[in-house]
C-alpha cells in the first residue's frame, strides 16, 4: 500500500546550517506514527516540512506517491494533511463554530449559513464526544475542548493526515486518555496521524511505528511493537539514561519557611506547611488542585489570607520584592506568558529579575555579559550565538535560562513550578542535577510537579493537594504513586 | 532549532535597515535641501529649524518612554495648550502683587511644571488604578484640556502682559554661546532620555513591560509604579516644552499645541520605537523629530511643491517608516 504522506531524503537548511539531515519517513492511513526526540532534535522542523510551513531544501515530499511541492500551510490543507499546533490556532473571542469554518465559511447566497454551520460542527463535537456547546466562545472553554474545537476544524477540512505537536502537553491523565480515544476512532476512520510527545509511556499505548531523531538525523524508525520505554530514551539521547534521578538524600534542618493558614480567595483553603534547610519538598495534586496558586501566595505574586515567614522573619503579602529580599523566589510553570520576555535578547532576561545588583545608577553591561558567559557555562545552555532572542531559543534551553535567572538573585529558598514541563528526557535528567545540587549547597527547593515518577525520584518529602486544600504528605520510605494518588483523589487524608 | 555551535562566537552582523533607516533618510533628506536651495545649511536656518522642533522634540522624548512601556498618550497637545493658558492666567494675575520682573517669571515657570506634572498624573492614575484603556483615557483628557483652554481663553487668546512678555521673551529668543535656549534644552533633555532609556533598570523596566506585562510582574517589577512615572515623566515634559513656548508668543489659544500629539507619537514611531511596546530608543526619536522638521523647512525654502502639502509627505514618511520598520524585524 502506498503510504498517504511520504518524505525521502528531506533535508533543510536555515542559512548555512542543516537542522535536518536525509529524513524518510512514510506514513500510513490508519496508522499512528510517533516522532520522539529531544528538544531541537529537529521534530518541529520535521513537521513543518510535512504541513507546508516550510520547504524542504532537498529531497521530496509525496502524497499517495506522488512528488508534490508544498509551498503553504493552507495548500497543504488542500490535500487534507492538517497540523495542530501546541498553542492552538483558535481565535479566543470567536465562537467554537465560527472557528470550526473560519476562512471557509459556508455561505446561502451571499449570507452565511449560521444555522447549517452549527449543526455540522455539533456533529462534529457529538461524533468527538466533546460536550463543548458550538456557541461558546474558546476563551470560555476548557484547553482539552479547545483541543477537541482544533480535531473537528481538522476533520471538517476533510483531513487524511492529522499532524500533532505534542497534544497532551497541556491534558491530565483523564483527559489525555478521552483523546487517545479520538485518536484511535480517527484511526480507525483511516486517517493518518503522526504525533511528538515527551512522554514515552503514552507512545508505547498508541503508536504503531516510532521514529526517533537525534540532532536532525533518524536514529531509529521501527515498530512499536516490543520497543521498550529504556529503547526510545536510549535512542534519543544517545547515552543510557538508567540513572534519570539522582541518588536519595537525606534532607531536613531546621524551619526555614513556615506558612500557616494560607487561603487564596477561589484557590486554596487553609494550607499549613513548613520548609526544611537542605530538604526538597514536593507538591502533588491534580492540575488545578492549587498548588500554583498556593505558591504564588507565599511568593507574593497574589493577595492572600494568612502568614510566611521565612527564618522568623514575616513576609507581606501581595508583594513580590521582600520576598526575594528575604531569599525566597518562585519559578513560574508558564515560561512563554510568565517566565521570559521572548523577543528579547538572552542578557536582558537572565539580569531582569536581579537588575538592581547589575545597576549603580546606570547598568553596568560589562557585568551583566559577565554574568551571561557565567549563566551559560553554568546551566549548560546550548545557544547558537549570543545575539539569539529568548523566544528562538527550545523549551529546555528556555527553562534554563528561567533558572539562571531566578538564580542570579542569590536565593535560599527556590520554588520551582513544573520545571521540566515540554523538555526532553536528557535535558530533565540536568535539571534534577542541579535541583539536587542546591540542597547539597544548603538551599531549600519546593517542587511542584504533575510527573509522578519526577516527585518521587526526586523529593524528600511529598505534600498532597486535592481542591485547594493540603489533604497529607507522605515522606521517606512511605513516598511511592500509590499513596500519593489515593490523596489527591481525595480517598484519604483530611480533605476526604 | 538548537545548535551546538560555539555560543561566544556571535555571527557577523548584518547591516540592520531597523537601526540605520531612520539615519538614512535623515541624511537623504539634509542632501534634498543642500541640492534645492543654498540657504539651507546656513546657521540661522538649521538653528531656526531645531528651535521650531525643540517643543514637539521634548514632548516625543517623554512619549517615546509610555509607548515603550506599552501606552499611549493623546493628551500631550491639549496639556500644553492648558499648561500655556494657566501659566498665563496666574502670571497676569500675580503682577500687580509682585510687580513685573524675574520673580511672576519664576512662579509661573513652577505652576508650568507642577501642572505638566499634575496631568500627567491624572493620566497615569486613571491608566494604572482605575485600569481604563491608555487610548482611552488620553482620548478623555485630550477633549478636556482642550475645551478647558478654549473656555478659560472666553473662544479667543489669552494674552501675556506686555512688560512680562519682554521680561520672559529671553527664554525662547535668548542663546548661550550662539545657541537657543529651546535648543540647549531639547539637547539635555534627549541625552538624559537616552542615558535613561539604555543604561538604567528604568528604561530596562518600561521595555520589559511593553514586552510582556505578566512576565515583568513575574520579575518583581512594579508594572503600576513604572506605568506611572512613564505618564508623570511625560507630563512633566509636556511642562517643560510649555515654558520654552510661552515666550515664543506669549499667548494661548484654542489653537495651541494642535495635533502637537500626533507629530510626538509620528518621531517616536519613525525613530523606530514600537508602537506596541517592548523597544524603545531615544536617539531615534530625536532623529524622528529632526526629520518632521526638515520636511516643513524644506518645503517652505523650496516652490518645488506647495507647503501646504507638508502633512501629506509627513503622513508618507509615517507609513514609510513602518513598513521599513516591519521589514528589518523579519529579516532578524
Amino acid at each position: 500500500m502506498k503510504p498517504v504522506l511520504s518524505l525521502s531524503n528531506v533535508t533543510r537548511s536555515f542559512g548555512p546550517i542543516e537542522v535536518l539531515h536525509g529524513i524518510d519517513i512514510q506514513l500510513h492511513s490508519g496508522e499512528v506514527h510517533a516522532l520522539i526526540g529531544e528538544n531541537g532534535a529537529g521534530k518541529s522542523t520535521t513537521m513543518k516540512v510535512m504541513s507546508g510551513f516550510l520547504a524542504p531544501s532537498s529531497g521530496t515530499v509525496c502524497i499517495d506517491g506522488d512528488p508534490v511541492r508544498l509551498t503553504s500551510p493552507a495548500q497543504a490543507e488542500e490535500a487534507g494533511i492538517v497540523m495542530i499546533h501546541q498553542e492552538f490556532n483558535l481565535a479566543a473571542h470567536l465562537t467554537v463554530t465560527e472557528n470550526v469554518f473560519l476562512g471557509r465559511e459556508m455561505r446561502r447566497g451571499p449570507f452565511l449559513d449560521h444555522a447549517g454551520m452549527r449543526k455540522y460542527t455539533q456533529a462534529l463535537l457529538t461524533r468527538l464526544h466533546c460536550n463543548a456547546s458550538p456557541d461558546a466562545r474558546i476563551a470560555d472553554i476548557s484547553v482539552p475542548d479547545r483541543q477537541m474545537v482544533e480535531i473537528a476544524k481538522a476533520l471538517s477540512r476533510h483531513a487524511r493526515v492529522l499532524i500533532m505537536d505534542e497534544p497532551t502537553a497541556v491534558l491530565t491523565a483523564r483527559e489525555t486518555e478521552v483523546l487517545f480515544q479520538q485518536v484511535d476512532r480517527l484511526k480507525a476512520e483511516g486517517v493518518a496521524v503522526l504525533y511528538t510527545s515527551h512522554k514515552l509511556g503514552e507512545v508505547r499505548r498508541l503508536a504503531d511505528r516510532v521514529t526517533v531523531l537525534r540532532d536532525g538525523s533518524m536514529v531509529l524508525s521501527d515498530c512499536a511493537e516490543g520497543m521498550t520505554e529504556d529503547q526510545m530514551a536510549t535512542a534519543m539521547v544517545g547515552r543510557d539514561l538508567s540513572d534519570l534521578y539522582p541518588p536519595k538524600r537525606k534532607g531536613g534542618g531546621d524551619v526555614v519557611l513556615s506558612a500557616r493558614d494560607i487561603r487564596v480567595p477561589r484557590f486554596v483553603e487553609d494550607a499549613s506547611f513548613d520548609l526544611r534547610q537542605g530538604e526538597i519538598l514536593g507538591f502533588a495534586g491534580l492540575v488545578g488542585s492549587g498548588r500554583t496558586e498556593l505558591m504564588e501566595a507565599v511568593a507574593g505574586l497574589r493577595p492572600r489570607d494568612g502568614s510566611v515567614t521565612v527564618n522568623g522573619a514575616t513576609l507581606p503579602a501581595d508583594r513580590m520584592r521582600p520576598a526575594i529580599q528575604a531569599g525566597l523566589v518562585y519559578l513560574t510553570e508558564d515560561r512563554k506568558e510568565s517566565g521570559l520576555l521572548l523577543n528579547k535578547s538572552l542578557r536582558e532576561n537572565l539580569t531582569l529579575l536581579a537588575l538592581e545588583r547589575f545597576s549603580h545608577g546606570l547598568i553596568d553591561r560589562k557585568a551583566e555579559d559577565a554574568a551571561l558567559d557565567q549563566a551559560i557555562a553554568d546551566w549548560d545552555i546550548r545557544i547558537p550565538h549570543r545575539d539569539v532572542l529568548a523566544g528562538n531559543l527550545s523549551g529546555g534551553n528556555q527553562q534554563k535560562l528561567l533558572l539562571a535567572k531566578t538564580m542570579l538573585t542569590q536565593p535560599r529558598i527556590v520554588i520551582v513550578d513544573e520545571p521540566t514541563r515540554g523538555i526532553d528526557i536528557g535535558t530533565k535528567q540536568q535539571i534534577y542535577r542541579f535541583i539536587h545540587r542546591l540542597a547539597d549547597e544548603g538551599l531549600s527547593v519546593i517542587v511542584i510537579s504533575s510527573e509522578l515518577p519526577e516527585v518521587i525520584g526526586l523529593c524528600d518529602r511529598v505534600i498532597v493537594m486535592q481542591r485547594g486544600r493540603i489533604a497529607g504528605q507522605v515522606a521517606g520510605a512511605d513516598v511511592n504513586e500509590r499513596a500519593i494518588v489515593r490523596l489527591a483523589m481525595g480517598l484519604e487524608g483530611e480533605a476526604a | 532549532m538548537t545548535a551546538t555551535a560555539e555560543p561566544r562566537q556571535a555571527p557577523r552582523r548584518r547591516i540592520n535597515l531597523h537601526a540605520i533607516g531612520p539615519l538614512a533618510a535623515l541624511g537623504v533628506l539634509l542632501l534634498i535641501g543642500i541640492a534645492l536651495n543654498d540657504n539651507f545649511l546656513s546657521y540661522s536656518n538649521l538653528t531656526n529649524v531645531l528651535a521650531r522642533s525643540a517643543f514637539i522634540g521634548i514632548i516625543a522624548v517623554g512619549m517615546t518612554f509610555v509607548i515603550t512601556a506599552g501606552g499611549l498618550d493623546l493628551s500631550v497637545g491639549s496639556m500644553a495648550a492648558f499648561v500655556a493658558g494657566v501659566m498665563i492666567m496666574v502670571m497676569n494675575a500675580l503682577l500687580p502683587m509682585m510687580g513685573q520682573g524675574v520673580g511672576v517669571i519664576l512662579v509661573g515657570i513652577l505652576i508650568g511644571l507642577v501642572t505638566g506634572l499634575f496631568g500627567g498624573a491624572i493620566n497615569g492614575l486613571l491608566v494604572t488604578r482605575a485600569r481604563i484603556e491608555a487610548f482611552i483615557v488620553t482620548l478623555g483628557t485630550m477633549g478636556i484640556y482642550r475645551s478647558l483652554i478654549t473656555w478659560m481663553a472666553d473662544g479667543g487668546t489669552l494674552s501675556l502682559n506686555y512688560e512680562l512678555s519682554g521680561v520672559y521673551r529671553p527664554v525662547y529668543y535668548g542663546t548661550v554661546l550662539g545657541v537657543s535656549w529651546p535648543i540647549i534644552v531639547f539637547a539635555l533633555v534627549a541625552i538624559a532620555g537616552e542615558i535613561t532609556m539604555r543604561h538604567t533598570r528604568f528604561g530596562r523596566h518600561c521595555a520589559a513591560i511593553g514586552s510582556n506585562e505578566q512576565v515583568a510582574r513575574y520579575s518583581a517589577v512594579n508594572v503600576m509604579r513604572v506605568r506611572m512615572a512613564t505618564y508623570v515623566l511625560l507630563g512633566l515634559l509636556v511642562g517643560v516644552a510649555t515654558i520654552m513656548y510661552v515666550p515664543r508668543l506669549g499667548s494661548a489659544s484654542a489653537a495651541t499645541g494642535l495635533l502637537w500629539e500626533l507629530e510626538a507619537i509620528a518621531a517616536v514611531i519613525i525613530g523606530g520605537t514600537m508602537l506596541k511596546g517592548g523597544f524603545g530608543r531615544v536617539w531615534g526619536t530625536v532623529v524622528g523629530v529632526l526629520i518632521l522638521g526638515l520636511i516643513g523647512n524644506i518645503l517652505n525654502l523650496t516652490d518645488l511643491v506647495s507647503p501646504y502639502l507638508n502633512g501629506a509627505i509627513q503622513g508618507i514618511i509615517i507609513i514609510l517608516a513602518v513598513v521599513l520598520q516591519r521589514g528589518g524585524i523579519r529579516s532578524n
